[in-house]
């Protein structure tokens, strides 16, 4: 086990970015016309990194497996972006932004980059209004803001609930700016199946192009990966269905660590799961919490009830309703974290207090709201997330409380990057959500817009610069390399086996599988046997799921079942990894929490005097156990605390 | 709940299809248009067929992947909803289901259900955006913009480029989604400077990728699941007109000089 060296500059916190920008090195326009970056995925991240290295004058390809980049699941964000503006004069600053997600990691996230991140944030809303993003506002005509969890100021930015698909299209539009410029090359319907390494350097990708089948060599100076976060290896998530962590776990085979793997985010508002045909979970957006009272019935008999379909919630007195927030977190309420709030609700319905068909579901009630609001306010901020609601549910929020659960969103750990975002293996970048870096151990609403943006549009474009100043000298990287031969031919031996392997079972048979294993041991509650288990578990699936795995159709043809089966077959080896970061982990922090490690009021328990550490996995081969190596958080400007929102 | 389905199988760009029927059964009421393919995929895949090749990412109704022409209705029967929202109660219980892809000559297909909407990515290339570079832009709240211009930006900003519209024009038209993209920058006014321009350039590279002219039948905005409405197609040509009016003083001008 080695110790990682982050490589954060000197001097002090605020003073480190301007610091690092003073001193990078920088390359001539002339010398960047001749450097070659590919960007993988088209996301908050990949689209802004990629129109703004476009911008400067790099040449650029970027790959991603929707039929166009404004597809991302970036899209799907609801809720806003936050930003240091201070906009509404309530006292919020950069140290504010920074010191809130930092608590709101629970003290598992690096300081350097959070406060440059906080710093960035306030350019990414002055870059988005100019490229006509038509955030939220007030009658004067200025930006207005709303609150999100974790936060007592209001600095979240938004275009009504449908925030991520607006700054995606403003990202989109810029990168088709380059395109149309020939900046940027697209490639769409690519799956990205490996890295390729020359001479200990990242230099390129083994793509497989969807449509026809076949398998593609592309060579570049660097690579950036943007590929998002890793939340279907649960099956059941927020995450779009195409959503997967190949680009990045072959990144990790190649040589780059994972860190923080087990650190997942499960949201607390979403739509409750209702069968076993299901194909994937919606999200309500966290805002609903702002005017959203959460509640399950104080009294047994009132549960028994309500499932007995006797009487209807709004039925139930105020006294007999258990508002279990605002009971046990006076100070934040119903707009405690996420990770707060999601095991509140499990606990309740643990209890028995659960709602709705399986007990597994609590009230999110709009009553007070729309009384104090009027109905016309409540619409104007949450129209289309009702809407959404209906549809699903065929049940109006404007009449009937409305029923959540939470569910996989979102996954803080990643690729393991320093202060530049490169990954251990030199000219690998890892941004947005597919690095570890940002949000420790749970993020905060409206963050991960915010990160992925800082990344693309305003970070990488500096660090990469900083690399690629060395690589003036590197002639254009020739795709006909043998190491390109061989990655390639290693990429068609693991699909040719995959496909001719004789099985019986589908793809989603064994995807189903995992992520019932992966939710039941290593989902909202975590403990050493359920863990150990778990790890017994997924090695006889990884076995099955070799043997038994039944592809239709041809290698050279549009096949979505071979797409869908190399995803698993990395979700599995990566479902291992997760659950032997969780098992090392004794301790509580975040979205991480072990059963036995928590307060006598259930609260999670960290141990900052053995853990305060990234954990940082470094591949090993096949059958071989991963290493872990440590890197130590060192918290100069905050001081370490019990997180309270009581 | 049991369904018939006749459902466009076609294995390439170049060869021929045709529909072909299937049938499901035990299907619940709450699930959704595609979990009922899915089960119908699993079904044939076990079963040695081969799975219906569709379009869907997101599954709620935001990417604009999905793109299914159901009982002769981009997205189907609902009324503002994309394919992926769709659930099965919206059917009777026996129904025949007749599902194709969108159908238009920018739009050819790739497999089955799956047809290339890249044209659309051409179209936005053309000039869909405002063209400022990341960093050296003025702070966000030095630019104020009217409140209900912003809204009416945002309202048809919130098209998802799923070509619904398209898909329901019978001349194949792609004006609803210009219009579009032309009103929400065209209403703001960072998005002013460009706007001559911008629309000049969209309409003339909507021409040569073989999208058909409008007809004013208005079905674009009866079957766009985001509700958008064909003002924006007005608000297009208004500009579109003004800016053909304008370099023409303008050459007229230069001219004479």
């Amino acid at each position: 086990m080695t110790r990682l060296n982050a490589r954060i500059p000197e001097g002090p916190l605020a003073e480190k970015w301007k610091a690092y920008k003073s001193g990078c090195k920088l390359v001539n326009p002339n010398n960047k016309r001749k450097l070659d970056i590919i960007v993988i995925g088209t996301g908050l991240a990949g689209a802004s990194a990629a129109a703004s290295l476009g911008e400067l004058g790099y040449n650029v390809k970027v790959f991603c497996y929707q039929d166009t980049p404004r597809r991302a699941h970036s899209i799907a964000a609801q809720g806003g972006i936050n930003a240091a503006k201070n906009y509404q004069n309530d006292g919020d600053s950069v140290y504010r932004l920074f010191y809130d997600t930092i608590k709101g990691g629970d003290y598992r996230a690096r300081e350097a980059n959070v406060y440059r991140l906080a710093d960035v944030s306030t350019n990414i809303i002055d870059l988005c209004v100019a490229q006509g993003v038509p955030f939220a506002r007030e009658y004067g005509g200025l930006l207005t803001n709303r609150s999100f969890g974790g936060a007592q100021v209001s600095r979240t930015f938004y275009a009504r609930g449908q925030t991520g698909q607006q700054l995606l299209l403003g990202a989109y539009g810029a990168l088709s700016r380059q395109i149309a410029a020939g900046k940027v090359q697209l490639f769409n319907r690519r799956d990205v199946l490996d890295m390729v390494i020359v001479d200990g350097k990242a230099r390129g990708i083994i793509a497989r192009n969807l449509v026809t089948g076949e398998i593609e060599r592309h060579a570049a100076h660097t690579v950036v990966l943007a590929n998002g976060g890793y939340g279907n290896v649960f099956f059941l998530s927020t995450n779009a269905m195409g959503s997967n962590v190949t680009p990045a776990w072959s990144a990790y085979r190649k040589g780059a660590f994972f860190a923080n793997p087990c650190f997942t985010q499960i949201h607390p508002t979403c739509i409750p799961v209702h069968g076993d045909y299901q194909s994937k979970l919606t999200l309500m957006s966290e805002s609903l919490r702002n005017d959203g009272r959460i509640w399950v019935p104080a009294k047994m008999k009132d549960v028994e009830r309500l499932r007995n379909k006797e009487i209807k919630p709004s039925d139930i007195p105020d006294e007999d309703r258990d508002y279990y927030l605002e009971r046990r977190y006076p100070a934040f309420g119903n707009l405690v974290p996420r990770d707060v709030a999601s095991r509140a609700a499990k606990e309740r319905c643990d209890a028995g207090f659960g709602v709705g068909s399986t007990g597994f579901a609590v009230f999110l009630d709009f009553a007070d709201a729309i009384k104090r609001k009027g109905h016309d306010t409540i619409d104007s901020l949450y129209g289309n997330l009702f809407q959404m609601y209906e549809q699903i549910v065929a049940d109006s929020p404007y009449e009937t409380p409305m029923m959540i659960y939470p569910a996989v969103h979102y996954t803080m750990g990643g690729l393991w990057v320093d202060y530049e975002l490169m990954t251990t293996i030199p000219g690998l970048f890892a941004i947005g959500e597919c690095n570890f870096s940002d949000h420790g151990a749970n993020r905060l609403g409206a963050s991960a817009l915010m990160q992925g943006l800082a990344d693309g549009y305003f970070v990488l474009p500096y660090t990469i610069g900083n690399y690629l100043a060395n690589e003036i000298h590197t002639p254009r990287i020739d795709n006909d390399l043998p190491e390109f031969k061989v990655a390639a031919s290693e990429v068609s031996d693991r699909l040719n086996k995959l496909k001719n392997n004789g099985g019986k079972e589908t793809v989603d048979h064994f995807h189903r599988h995992l992520g019932k294993i992966m939710w039941e041991h290593c989902g909202m509650a975590r403990n050493d046997a359920g863990l150990t288990e778990a790890l017994y578990l997924l090695n006889e699936l990884r076995y099955d799921f070799a043997k038994g795995v039944k592809i239709p159709g041809a290698m050279d043809e549009y096949n979505p079942e071979l797409e869908k089966a190399c995803r698993v077959a990395d979700f599995i080896d990566l479902g291992e990894l997760m659950v032997r970061d969780a098992l090392q982990r004794r301790e509580s922090c975040g979205g991480h929490f072990r059963e036995e490690y928590q307060t006598s009021d259930g609260e999670a328990l960290r141990d900052d005097s053995h853990f305060a550490y990234v954990a940082a996995w470094e591949y090993k081969g096949r059958d071989i156990a991963a290493g872990m190596h440590k890197e130590d958080l060192q918290f100069k400007e905050i001081k370490l605390s019990q997180r309270s929102y009581k | 709940m049991n369904f018939k389905l006749k459902i466009w199988r076609q294995k390439n760009a170049k060869e021929k299809g045709g529909m072909v029927s299937y049938d499901v059964t035990g299907i619940s009421p709450d699930s959704s248009f595609f979990e009922m393919l899915d089960f119908l995929n699993q079904q044939l895949i076990i079963s040695g067929g081969d799975p219906v090749a569709f379009d869907h990412d997101c599954r709620e109704g935001i990417c604009g992947t999905c793109s299914l022409y159901i009982n002769g209705r981009p997205h189907g029967p609902v009324k503002g909803v994309t394919t992926c929202q769709l659930h099965m109660r919206s059917f009777r219980d026996g129904d025949t289901i007749h599902i194709e892809p969108w159908r238009a000559r920018a739009f050819p297909v790739i497999r089955d259900l799956i047809v290339n909407r890249s044209a659309f990515d051409r179209i936005i290339q053309a000039g869909g955006y405002i063209s400022v570079n990341s960093g050296g832009v003025p702070d966000a709240n030095s630019i104020p913009v009217p409140k209900h211009d912003s809204d009416a930006a945002f309202d048809a900003a919130t098209c998802i480029g799923c070509g619904a519209c398209v898909a329901s024009c019978s001349n194949a038209a792609a004006m609803l989604f210009i219009g579009a993209k032309v009103s929400h920058l065209a209403l703001l006014p960072q998005g002013r400077i460009e706007a001559s321009k911008r629309v000049q350039s969209m309409v003339a590279r909507m021409d040569e990728l073989g999208f058909g002219s409008c007809s004013n039948t208005y079905a674009c905005e009866a079957e766009c699941p985001k509700g958008i409405s064909v003002i924006n197609i007005a608000r297009m040509n208004r500009q579109f007109l003004h800016a053909k009016l304008v370099s023409e003083k303008e050459k007229i001008i230069r001219e004479s000089l």
